[in-house]
């Protein structure tokens, strides 16, 4: 698959959410400000390989500690040099996201082809249990006003500032964790991550995330937690034919008519219209996407509990959309 | 929110004529505004004095006043119209500041006018330096350390606060004007006088240097619902301290993570929405501090700019057509984006390219200005590319300025690159002080062995940009070295931008035989779509450039396309005029039922909106460029007699190659250009010339200037704007201008003609179908000859010219064109001593007054040519008569000396100004006086006019003066010319020289006591004398008139402005007045016969 953000290769390749991909990048030029410290959405690298037009052999920012392609190779990831990247993103346009194998040669050999057909297709695949953390781990002050579980489906690191920026404090879950277990932690909220693969994969979620949400605690999710609070409602989700991945999606808040421009990563959406989530009475659609009119926001009709499919924490792309975070501390607050 | 109801009819303003600093960028702005204002069904009303844009064209607003840009002009306009709203923000600093004035003296609260876009809060609070400083406090964002001073002494006590260097912003001006850097205290004295004398408000800010820091911009858009967007990032390879419009700049920005981005982002839209750009879009300036991050806020622009401009054309989105819906109170969700046509335009677009600008400069024009670049802009013009890469932009972008660099090339010898020696200290010295070669110097410390870090600790660019660079040199040493050159060492080569006179260069070949090497392996460039998305929807407009990658993106239109060669970057000679005429023209094949395709590099420009043809290239225009396109497309033709010398200059190659070329053939080009082939065709259609002759060596130019006689006027072949074409009056001389002038083109020879001292020119533009030849109009020169026809203001029906002698032009020039074959376009420029006809010179292509005279009479010549090129005949089209026109116009050139400090003003052959304006009205003097205006040199109604002209000048100077006395003028003069005058009998006060005492001439002028000044060269004692006097009128804004003729048609302006009521009236009424059957088609009324003229 492709993303078109312009800056921000290195939260990119950090992020959760691509684990087990591809990615090709739209953006020529990347390298340019070699990798720092600070900017890491997780610990490592999470792509499986990387497509760029130029990869920039020396880079140039007061904050770098390193290059981009030094990194990368001392992690073990691929990058293809020297691709007509366009060429690749009409392709996939067209055709939609696919398996892709990154293998020497200018044709493929039989022993790629045969170890691509044999690579799993993304529908049906569960890959959030494996990007989720084992272990539970607290984020943040203890003296922090609100605490919060979170569920960690392959969480971006920026969730876990955004929410310690807001006096929260963060209880990280495993993906499988029971209800039982957040009902023990006490906590003021509840927050389900983004994360890669098939929502619909993530079966074991959905009863807790109902279950949990129903007792009224203040619940909220971004992205692959948008699309399991979808689900857990008895909404549907449907893979998208490319997905949108970038930082310029713009969407709008209904109940406002403003317009928010967006960080996205998403293959899969929930379905529905600007007025109902397809299958999920209980569910109102809070934001769309002025693109392709698809569901970006929902919210519970009596719960407090809403969910958007874009990236309010952003890193990389536009900060529209943080307020966010402040809404749900706002919801914590009124409990 | 829908568009508004309650407003029907619009006014917008112009920026006026072109300028350092508001350049063709406003009418492309501009434009697109108008149309898509009437599209959404306004009623538009358009004031603007520049003839030569589109905007200004009948069919584009509803009402078109061609008038001064003035608060007095734009007010009658406004008393006439009654417009509901004026949209102040898409012509520049001029229109803002007339607005604001209007706004402040109460014209618009008195007609019910609505300043819609920005109101008059927001402008005043971005553009005065104390507001903005303080609402950026506001919002917690810093500016740099500064104060905001009015005076001399006021800067001087501020400083203490300050360390130097110093850096001085004027409020209200554009382009950085009166701006400046000062490094001492002496420095900062003349600073400031001049900072505050530029500033319409009188105040300018001081800010400590943040020299060397970053530079980025960020393109802002708002709508009236809050919603912003970004629409593009720009870093600056240039660092702080060069104006942005003088830097090279790349899109998007380079090296700014996320982190850093979005944080630029925020402030951004902090910073609309603090301001309160209420619906539209801004321009907001950054510097960066490299070591820290530290980000401070310079400027915002809260209207469309030279860098909108530049921004619309980097991503495809029309900022300018996007925020004049926004004014009218669309939501920015509420409309599409126009390139893909499915998605709104509430997005922010992504580039899966890189590009480049880069300046254009004309210090040839100026030897002994000061080139330093600094934060008042000096360059004219610019050339854009897009690649898929830095360095394949990079490379296009230079070879695209047309400055005989095939890309980031050295130049022959050091002095080129404006160094006085090629060692490595000699260029380490040069490297600190940026100028206009920097980029070149840069080259040769790296070839010199000097190192990426110490490069960048002299010029403070970027370490990523040098060490792309340092990866071009290392790619052309390997190519060099070589041993056999193949298929991917061509390939990886042309990856990187390197065009194929740099690789013939690099291999010791030739240019074409590199190409055919490269055409035998079948490597060509493919061309991408510009598509404001990165490829992840469908684009439904063909917006192209190349690149040497694998996909090619463009559908050729085969025999259904006629190609159309822009005119590439501006610069002085060759400006917006040519642009005119290739839109024009293109606008007329489409509706022939052509599909069209247009190929510039000027970002600047209308040619280079996506919507005006049907396919746009956005390429050099250089041989090689062309020919790849050509290649692909199989068009029916191609058109090169519009864009000026650019395209006329790959004619020839062109045809070699064996594309067809439209209209006039080449070969007739040749026949008008030789100077031995076009000497015989004069002498057999019986017309005049001067006695003349051709020289290649300095030895046959003595020889041929003894024959012909001083004073005699050289100039290569194949020049546009007179560069360095000189009057010589003595063979040292001669030998002088000889040597240097001889390398400008060693393939042509250098042409020496008589100069007829004292004649008057007329220039003739005219349309040929082959057989029949009519005349577009007959212009006489207001200047007498020897200054060059660009710079001399003229008028249009001549007066002052016997009948019979304007139709012996006619008639010569209808013989010209028939002779030649010209298919399209010509004009003829004529010199008239006592009665005789001379020709000058013959150009069988589109000339600069096109737009003036189409303009002028309503009659759209490019259109009429588009239409004979593809070979439709003048009878056909209804063309058969010569327009006519009951009332006059007026040309006047606008120059740029107010930017270029220590320039002389003084006119001559060598073309200096940047734009023009026009005056129209029933009768000369008024036509003159309102073109003045409009050219910001608005004539005294009363007062003094000091007079100081050379010996010969003072019989034409007695009736001038006579006449300004009878008005009721005080007449002073320096002692000879009062001595002449006196003894006349004309009442005159004697003014000391400056080096005959104080209080002298230029006292007197700074003083305020001169309210008008003619001045004629003295001769070499005084020169600098007259130097002295002139650039004071300048800076002290006194205006001033340098020959006897312009003196003589300012006192007909004055004498129009004291007894005539001042009008204003639309083209649209001009024409139907011209229209009107039974009109006799005589000379228009004019203020009696002339006298004194020559």
């Amino acid at each position: 698959m492709f993303t078109t953000n312009l800056t921000g290769y290195q939260e990119v390749f950090t992020d959760p959410s691509y684990t087990g991909q591809i990615v090709t990048m739209t953006a020529p030029m990347i390298g340019n400000y070699g990798i720092n410290q600070e900017d890491l959405e997780s610990s490592k690298p999470q792509v499986q390989g990387i497509l760029v037009r130029e990869l920039s052999q020396e880079y140039s920012n007061w904050r770098a500690s390193g290059s981009l392609g030094e990194w990368l190779a001392g992690k073990g990831i691929p990058v293809v040099e020297g691709v007509d990247t366009r060429r690749l993103t009409r392709y996939l346009r067209e055709k939609g996201a696919m398996r892709g194998i990154v293998a020497e040669g200018d044709t493929p050999s039989d022993d790629a082809r045969k170890r691509l057909e044999a690579s799993p297709k993304m529908e049906g695949l569960d890959l959030a249990s494996a990007a989720s953390i084992t272990k539970e781990r607290v984020v943040g002050s203890a003296k922090a006003k609100y605490h919060i579980v979170a569920y960690d489906f392959g969480m971006k690191e920026n969730i876990l500032r955004m929410f310690n920026s807001l006096d929260c404090r963060v209880t990280v879950v495993p993906a499988k964790t029971p209800a039982a277990r957040v009902r023990e932690l006490e906590p003021n909220g509840l927050f389900l991550s983004n994360g890669p693969g098939d929502p619909a994969a993530v079966t074991y979620a959905m009863p807790v995330i109902r279950e949990l949400a129903a007792s009224g605690l203040p619940t909220f999710g971004i992205c692959l937690g948008h699309q399991l609070i979808g689900l857990a409602f008895g909404g549907e989700t449907t893979k998208l034919p490319y997905g949108h991945r970038g930082g310029n999606h713009p969407v709008r808040e209904i109940e406002t008519g403003r317009v928010l421009i967006t960080s996205q990563n998403h293959g899969f959406a929930v379905r529905g219209t600007t007025k109902n989530v397809t299958g999920a009475k209980e569910l109102e659609v809070t934001h769309v996407n002025l693109n392709d009119g698809s569901v970006e926001g929902l919210r519970h009709r009596t719960l407090p509990t809403f969910a958007v499919q874009y990236h309010p924490e952003a890193s990389p792309g536009p900060h529209d959309a943080r307020k966010h975070f402040q809404e749900f501390v706002q919801a914590l607050d009124s409990q | 929110m829908p568009k508004r109801t309650d407003i029907k009819r619009i006014l917008l303003i112009g920026s006026g004529p072109i300028v350092i600093g508001q350049g063709a960028e406003f009418d492309y702005s501009g434009t697109q505004a108008v149309k898509a204002l009437k599209e959404e069904g306004y009623e538009v009303v358009l004031v603007n004095s520049n003839p030569a844009t589109i905007m200004t064209d009948p069919e584009i607003a509803d009402r078109t006043y061609i008038e001064p840009v003035t608060p007095e002009w734009v007010a009658r306009v406004i008393e006439r119209e009654r417009p509901d709203a004026l949209l102040p923000t898409m012509g520049g600093q001029t229109a803002l500041n007339v607005a604001m004035a209007l706004s402040e003296d109460g014209t618009l609260a008195k007609y019910g006018v609505e300043l819609i876009g920005a109101d008059a809060r927001a402008i005043r609070m971005a553009e005065d330096r104390r507001e903005f400083a303080l609402a950026m406090e506001r919002i917690g964002l810093k500016t740099p350390a500064g104060v905001v001073v009015k005076s001399v002494a006021e800067a001087l006590k501020a400083v203490e606060t300050l360390e130097y260097p110093i850096i001085a912003r004027p409020s209200f001006t554009l382009g950085g004007t009166g701006g400046g850097i000062a490094y001492n205290r002496a420095e900062l004295e003349a600073l400031i006088e001049r900072a505050l004398d530029l500033s319409p408000v009188h105040s300018t800010l001081l800010e400590q240097s943040v020299l060397g820091w970053k530079e980025f911009e960020l393109e802002v858009m708002r709508d009236g619902f809050d919603n912003v967007v970004i629409v593009c990032s720009i870093e600056n390879l240039d660092p702080m301290g060069v104006h942005t419009g003088d830097s090279i700049t790349v899109a998007p920005a380079m090296t700014l993570t996320d982190r850093e981005y979005q944080l630029m982002r925020d402030a951004s839209i902090a910073i609309i929405r603090e301001i309160g750009v209420a619906a539209g879009g801004c321009n907001i300036q950054f510097a960066v501090n490299p070591e820290t991050g530290e980000m401070l806020v310079i400027e915002m622009n809260p209207r469309v700019s030279r860098s909108s401009a530049l921004a619309s054309k980097a991503t495809g989105f029309p900022i300018a057509r996007i925020g004049a819906k926004l004014a009218v109170g669309y939501r920015l969700d509420e409309l599409p984006n126009d390139i893909t046509k499915t998605t709104p335009a509430s997005f922010e677009p992504v580039l899966d390219y890189v590009v480049v600008k880069c300046p254009r400069f004309a210090f040839e024009k100026f030897p002994e200005a000061d080139a330093r670049l600094t934060t008042q802009m000096k360059s004219v013009g610019e050339s854009m590319a897009i690649g898929r890469t830095f360095k394949e932009a990079f490379q296009k972008g230079l070879r695209a300025l047309e400055i005989d660099r095939p890309g980031w090339t050295v130049g022959q010898t050091p002095v080129d690159d404006r160094l006085e020696a090629g060692d490595a200290d000699t260029i380490r010295a040069a490297l600190g002080t940026p100028m206009p070669e920097r980029i070149f110097q840069v080259k040769r410390a790296m070839l010199a062995g000097v190192s990426v870090k110490e490069v960048h600790g002299l010029t403070n660019i970027d370490p990523w940009f040098l060490q792309q660079l340092a990866e071009l040199i290392a790619a052309e040493a390997e190519f060099r070295a070589a041993p056999a050159v193949g298929a991917p060492q061509l390939r990886s080569m042309k990856r990187m931008g390197f065009s194929d006179r740099q690789l013939a260069d690099l291999r010791g070949k030739k240019e074409a035989d590199i190409r055919a090497e490269r055409w035998a392996l079948g490597i060509h460039p493919a061309y991408k779509v510009v598509d404001t998305c990165a490829g992840e929807f469908p684009s439904k407009t063909p917006y192209l450039y190349s690149s040497y990658d694998e996909e090619n993106e463009s559908e050729p239109l085969g025999e259904a396309g006629i190609i159309i060669l822009g005119s590439g970057p501006n610069r002085i000679g060759q400006g917006v005029e040519f642009d005119y005429c290739c839109v024009r023209a293109g606008l007329a094949l489409r509706d022939l039922g052509y599909r069209t395709i247009m190929i510039n590099s000027n970002p600047e420009t209308v040619s280079t909106d996506f919507d005006i043809s049907d396919k746009l290239y956005f390429e050099p225009l250089t041989l090689e460029d062309v020919l790849e396109i050509v290649r692909l497309e199989q068009p029916k033709g191609v058109v090169v007699q519009l864009g000026g010398q650019t395209p006329l200059k790959l004619a020839k190659g062109l045809e070699a190659a064996g594309v067809k070329i439209l209209g006039t053939s080449p070969e007739a080009i040749d026949v008008a250009e030789d100077r031995r082939r076009f000497e015989k065709l004069a002498r057999d259609l019986g017309v005049e010339q001067p006695p003349n002759g051709t020289a290649t060596s300095v030895e046959q130019a003595v020889a041929a200037a003894l024959r012909i006689g001083y004073p005699v006027l050289v100039r290569p072949s194949y020049v546009l704007g007179g560069r360095a074409m000189k009057i010589v009056y003595d063979e040292p001389s001669l030998r002088d201008y000889f040597d240097r002038a001889a390398r400008v083109a060693p393939e042509h020879p250098v042409l020496i003609d008589r100069f007829l001292e004292d004649a008057m020119e007329v220039d003739v533009d005219a349309l040929c179908d082959g057989k029949r030849c009519v005349i577009g109009g007959v212009m006489q020169h207001i200047e007498e000859a020897g200054i060059h026809s660009g710079d001399s203001a003229c008028v249009l029906p001549p007066f002052a010219i016997d009948a019979a002698v304007v139709e012996t032009m006619k008639r010569h020039t209808r013989d010209f064109a028939v002779a030649l074959g010209v298919v399209g376009l010509i004009n003829v420029q004529y010199a008239v001593k006592s009665g005789v006809v001379y020709v000058l010179e013959v150009n069988p292509r589109g000339s600069r007054t096109v737009p003036f005279v189409s303009k002028a009479t309503g009659v759209s010549l490019p259109r009429l040519a588009a239409a004979v090129m593809v070979g439709h005949s003048l009878g056909d089209l209804g063309m058969t008569d010569d327009p006519q026109v009951p009332y006059v116009a007026v040309k006047e050139a606008v120059f740029p000396f107010t930017k270029l400090p220590n320039v002389d003003t003084l006119l001559g052959p060598e073309m200096k100004s940047t734009g023009e304006v026009m005056g129209i009205d029933d009768t000369f003097g008024m036509a003159y006086a309102k073109a003045q205006i409009g050219a910001d040199g608005a004539l005294p109604l009363e007062g003094s006019v000091f007079v100081t002209v050379n010996d010969h000048d003072k019989p034409a100077l007695l009736p001038i003066v006579q006449r300004f006395h009878k008005m009721g003028f005080r007449i002073l003069a320096t002692s000879g010319t009062a001595q002449y005058l006196a003894s006349r009998g004309v009442p005159v006060e004697s003014v000391l020289k400056v080096w005959e005492g104080r209080p002298n001439a230029t006292d007197l002028i700074v003083s305020g006591a001169v309210h008008l000044l003619i001045n004629t060269p003295l001769g070499k004692i005084t020169a600098r004398d007259d130097y002295h006097i002139r650039r004071t009128a300048l800076q002290h804004r006194v205006p001033y008139t340098t020959t006897m003729s312009a003196a003589h048609a300012a006192c007909d302006a004055i004498d129009a402005l004291r007894t005539r009521v001042r009008t204003v009236r639309c083209l649209q009424e001009w024409y139907a007045q011209a229209a009107v059957p039974g009109t006799p088609a005589t000379q228009p009324g004019r203020p009696g016969p002339a006298p004194g003229r020559k």
